[in-house]
């Protein structure tokens, strides 16, 4: 039991003394927030918008004064001529621009940003559709009690308003449509699955590259145990991440824990003991450390990065990509804590994940135990 | 008293023999040269005594245990030290020390006592704190051997343990040896410098998986008609169907 306790205190002394890499371990989960959280996010706030209004009545206020009063969208300027939007879009500070005409409401958007477009356009569209809702019902209300006719244009859009039947869109479990409910299960796996298998990996060969895993593997120490105590700093710093994420998902980027916290602190244990295995497994298959980091780095990361859901959305892969990406343990995993962190589902909704990544960890842990066998022989 | 008693070792991988067939016996506190170009079967051998490797087939026995049956018992009597490991770079010399004690179940107590004595022996008390990357080479090595020998093991296994030392920490190194072999250490060594096989009690020397010659370095020369260790080992390595030299 010394043995093993020495040998776990050498290897924290191994990540300490590494000054860089201990700050770069802690402080991963808040640079990932930081840069996912803020940097890259598929929301659009303050987006400038110009306008060509030429009639400039009472409902075409009423459409720029709505735009503007929403949290995303400011109004930069009138323009006195339509002519006059390309060379904006050429400056490239405006995100859409609104021209108003006779017969119609225009939205002009840049298409160079195909996504960012789209999203403009229909919270604009949606935010235009609910103006003129409102003043249709108040037209209706407001004509009938004092019997006084507005102004033509505003009747006839009122008249088309209530004519249309607009569907009325509710996004359940994230209301705001706020990408960080997207972005902390996403984080949550790739930070863990970063700790566990790649560091895990690396420092176990490590030893064999310096020459120091023979001096063990001939002392009476057992290799189990020379394994579990390179674990525990790494499992350390993965439950310290665990947390650490969760405060700033809570606090900073006010992303709630609506299900269980025990529920998704169990599922978070077992994915790191996933992610641990396949650290051992990839360690004993290599024997440099350069290789350990880059199967790590280029087998697990970068498919986790792109086939679990964190940036694009599975189901729009092609087929065979979908298929690929089932063997990704991170995958599920992040399934699985959006159900219990974002919709607060019970176990119920998990079982088919936890069964999984239970399974995964079986298997890996059988072919790790040969493969470890096989070394010492 | 005989400390390692080998007979008829083999091993093989595959259908390529490493080891074959080969018997002898190391006495206590015997410093034991142990000879052979690359790949002739020098490692494979030494695994099989630390009880990292089973053998093919044959017996030996090492502190008295067996080797096909208690090497993890083996792994606790003995001493290993390696030219690639010269302790953890980034722990403390202290600290090195101690994980060592830990692992071989030296008492807390004990170690602390042993490890200061230790470090007044090679000089090295001012050094307790530092890190071991901050040392010269030539005392790393020496701090290595002392701590491969830190539980008293009775034989240490030193694979070229000199690899890469200047001369003169070399002769230091030996001087070492030897007292730790006067003190009741049996030394099995491997090397590859010619000077050194001389100061061994006894040296073997094996071709292709054999042990082609064994006696003390005096009488190898006499035997092939050699003015030194070197020119022994060339005579022998001729042999070589490997053509290896």
């Amino acid at each position: 039991m010394r043995a093993f306790r020495v040998f776990v205190q050498k290897e924290f002394y191994h990540i300490l003394r590494d000054r860089w890499t201990t700050i770069i371990l802690l402080a991963l989960p808040i640079l990932m927030i930081i840069l996912f959280g803020f940097g890259i996010t598929t929301e659009i706030r303050n987006t400038k918008f110009a306008v060509y209004d030429p009639a400039g009545d009472f409902t075409t206020r009423g459409i720029i004064n709505k735009l503007e009063s929403s949290e995303y969208f400011t109004l930069e300027r009138y323009l006195s001529s339509p002519d006059q939007i390309e060379q904006l879009f050429r400056e490239g500070k405006t995100g859409f621009a609104v021209v108003f005409s006779d017969e119609q409401i225009l939205l002009v958007a840049d298409g160079t940003d195909p996504n960012t477009a789209s999203i403009l356009t229909n919270y604009a569209t949606a935010l235009i559709n609910s103006y003129l809702e409102e003043s249709a019902v108040r037209q209706a209300g407001g004509g009938a009690a004092t019997n006084v006719a507005g102004d033509p244009p505003v009747a006839a859009a009122t008249a088309a308003a209530r004519r249309t039947i607009t569907p009325e869109i509710r996004l359940l479990y994230n209301p705001s449509l706020k990408s960080a409910y997207n972005i902390v299960p996403g984080i949550m796996g790739m930070i863990l699955m970063l700790i566990c298998a790649m560091m895990t990996s690396v420092s176990i060969a490590r030893e064999k590259e310096l020459g120091t895993m023979e001096v063990l593997l001939v002392s009476p120490m057992k290799p189990f145990l020379i394994i579990l105590s390179k674990i525990v700093p790494y499992f350390t710093i993965s439950v310290i991440n665990y947390i650490t994420i969760l405060i700033l998902s809570v606090y900073v980027l006010k992303v709630p824990i609506a299900g269980s916290l025990i529920l998704l602190s169990g599922l978070s244990l077992l994915f790191i003991m996933v992610s641990l295995l396949l650290g051992i497994l990839i360690s004993s298959l290599v024997e440099k450390q350069i290789v350990a980091l880059l199967i790590s780095g280029m087998l697990l990361m970068m498919p986790a990065v792109f086939l679990s859901g964190l940036m694009f959305p599975i189901e729009s892969m092609p087929e065979v990509l979908q298929w690929l990406s089932h063997i990704l343990p991170v995958k599920w995993f992040i399934i699985a804590v959006r159900n219990v962190m974002i919709k607060g589902l019970g176990f119920s909704s998990i079982i088919k994940e936890v069964a999984i990544l239970t399974g995964m960890a079986a298997v890996i842990l059988a072919v790790s135990i040969k493969k470890f066998k096989f070394r010492l022989e | 008293m005989r400390v390692i008693e080998v007979e008829n070792l083999t091993k093989r991988f595959g259908s390529f023999t490493a080891v074959d067939n080969i018997s002898f016996s190391v006495e206590r506190g015997e410093i034991f040269g142990f000879l052979g170009a690359n790949g002739a079967g020098k490692t494979t051998a030494m695994k099989m005594l630390c009880g990292l490797l089973r053998p093919t087939s044959g017996k030996g026995v090492v502190a008295g245990f067996d080797i096909n049956r208690d090497s993890e018992k083996i792994k606790a009597a003995i001493g290993y030290m390696s030219q690639k490991f010269a302790l953890y770079e980034d722990l403390k010399v202290w600290e090195n020390i101690r994980l060592y004690a830990g692992i071989y179940g030296v008492p807390e107590k004990e170690a602390t006592e042993r490890s200061h004595r230790l470090l007044e022996e090679l000089g090295l008390e001012k050094e307790r704190e530092s890190l071991v990357k901050s040392l010269p080479l030539g005392w790393r090595q020496k701090l290595a051997f002392s701590v491969s020998i830190f539980h008293r093991p009775s034989i240490v296994f030193l694979d070229e343990p000199t690899g890469g030392v200047d001369p003169v920490t070399r002769r230091q190194f030996w001087e070492m040896i030897y007292k730790a072999a006067a003190g009741g250490i049996t030394i099995f060594v491997t090397t590859h410098y010619m000077d050194e096989a001389e100061y061994c009690n006894r040296v073997s020397i094996m071709v292709d998986g054999r042990i082609e010659a064994l006696d003390s370095p005096a009488l190898l020369k006499k035997e092939f008609g050699a003015v030194n260790m070197d020119d022994v080992f060339r005579k022998l390595a001729r042999r070589s169907n490997n053509g290896l030299l």
